[in-house]
């Protein structure tokens, strides 16, 4: 990535979020909206073939060992102070407050994030979110429903919020552009070597399915709107009512 | 709160602890008359106690085979399989004749049973604790919450009716996922491939089963 100077960087991620707002259409979705289901089926079929290679690779039902679980350790530890500005950027006190101590242990204790030992002495689990989130606290609608090549189910909103995370990252304030940019691959192949481990389970439930196309997104769509707390009473299902 | 199932070395919810949680989940629930008579702690009792069935099933050392056969079992006395049946069917169910409906409501029950209990063994040495329940629209909501060596906690909700005239459950979600959602796309899914022909469609149902 080039040198860019800092207040240029910054602007990618505004624009990206003004583009998303002025997009958004509603605050909680219920239902499934799929106006690109065309071209995210032919997605669909490059992410199996590409998840099934992979788990042609590594054993299917092996958890991937020791050194995968240090790698994603590794990029986990590193993803945190883009999670802890995220909460913030929510009003979220409580979950920055947990990934700062979690940030602190793993970083000593954990010999520099190799170890999760926040995770496992410490029971400070680790409290995920995202710019996708962010958006949906200040009230951006979910758009459409998106498959994306390599990372799978998404929307418009979640898409957005990867650009932005991408860029929002307060280790870029204190490491030089060169550094970060080693940070970033650091993470993107962690990330992928976390991935690695379920490969095969995820390959195996989707192969079952005569529509692993619908399948992988409801089960996107349902667990999203859970973790964010967008879901509803109204909207759960009642056979007997009908 | 009981220990009894068994954990993957996983770190997140993945499809497959999902589909063990759900093959859990689907022994779990048993509720006795009368139907809204529940609270809270009878709730629990119950579900302690199916969780004592399937906790006898799984240690009791018989072959894989045996043990679908017992987990049929247990899913045709806890959950309403001809609600979950037909939903999952949807509108293809009002055109299918009665001898089709019960076709295909046994092909499905040996089909769902089997699809989860399969997936038991990972589930040996996780712990369920039931955290409570509350009336939802027409039916109750117990939740509980499932700890899974080395995995975040994760919450676990069955929703049971009286409506059948007994309280049987008829949705699991796992994590906002929903188990009759779920297989009513695959329900549909598989009926499209057989362009809506209902026999071929419950031929193929029994085969997976």
């Amino acid at each position: 990535m080039p040198q860019l100077p800092r207040h240029f960087r910054l602007a990618v991620p505004l624009l990206a979020v003004s583009l998303l707002v002025s997009c958004a259409e509603q605050q909680v979705a219920s239902g499934i909206n799929d106006p690109y289901e065309q071209s995210n089926r032919q997605t669909h079929e490059f992410n199996l073939a590409l998840s099934n290679a992979v788990a042609g690779m590594v054993d299917g039902d092996s958890d991937g060992g020791p050194v995968t679980k240090v790698a994603a350790n590794f990029a986990a530890n590193l993803g945190l102070p883009n999670k802890i500005l995220n909460s913030l950027l929510q009003g979220r006190i409580e979950p920055a407050v947990m990934n700062t101590l979690r940030l602190v242990v793993n970083t000593t204790f954990g010999v520099g994030g190799l170890f999760d030992a926040a995770g496992t002495s410490f029971d400070l689990p680790e409290q995920y979110t995202d710019f996708g989130e962010t958006l949906y606290v200040w009230g951006v609608g979910e758009g459409a429903y998106l498959e994306l090549p390599v990372i799978g189910p998404s929307t418009e909103r979640d898409a957005a919020g990867k650009v932005v995370d991408f860029f929002l990252d307060p280790l870029g304030t204190v490491l030089t552009e060169r550094e970060h940019n080693a940070v970033r691959v650091l993470r993107g192949a962690g990330n992928a070597a976390g991935k690695l481990r379920y490969a095969g389970s995820v390959s195996d439930m989707l192969q079952g399915s005569a529509d692993s196309y619908a399948q992988a997104r409801l089960i996107y769509l349902q667990n999203r709107r859970f973790a964010l707390g967008a879901t509803s009473d109204d909207d759960v299902f009642d056979p007997y009512a009908e | 709160m009981m220990t009894f199932l068994t954990p993957m070395p996983n770190k997140t919810l993945t499809r497959r602890s999902f589909a063990a949680s759900v093959a859990a989940g689907f022994a779990l629930v048993a509720v006795p008359r009368p139907a809204f008579a529940l609270d809270d702690a009878s709730a629990r009792a119950l579900i302690d106690r199916a969780l004592a069935d399937v906790n006898e099933i799984i240690n009791s050392g018989r072959s894989e085979a045996r043990m679908l056969a017992d987990f049929e079992g247990v899913f045709t006395r806890y959950a309403d399989v001809t609600t979950i049946a037909r939903t999952t069917l949807g509108a293809a169910a009002r055109q299918a004749t009665a001898a089709q409906m019960s076709e295909y409501t046994r092909a499905f029950g040996i089909y769902i049973s089997h699809k989860y209990g399969r997936r038991f063994r990972e589930f040996i040495g996780a712990q369920i604790d039931i955290t409570g329940s509350r009336p939802l629209k027409s039916f109750y909501e117990v939740r509980s919450v499932a700890h899974l060596q080395g995995t975040a906690p994760f919450e676990l909700l069955w929703y049971v009716s009286g409506a059948s005239g007994r309280d049987l459950f008829f949705n699991i979600v796992i994590e906002g996922v929903d188990l009759l959602n779920s297989e009513r796309v695959e329900m549909g899914a598989m009926l499209d491939r057989r362009r809506g022909d209902i026999n071929a469609f419950i031929a193929d149902l029994r085969a997976l089963g």
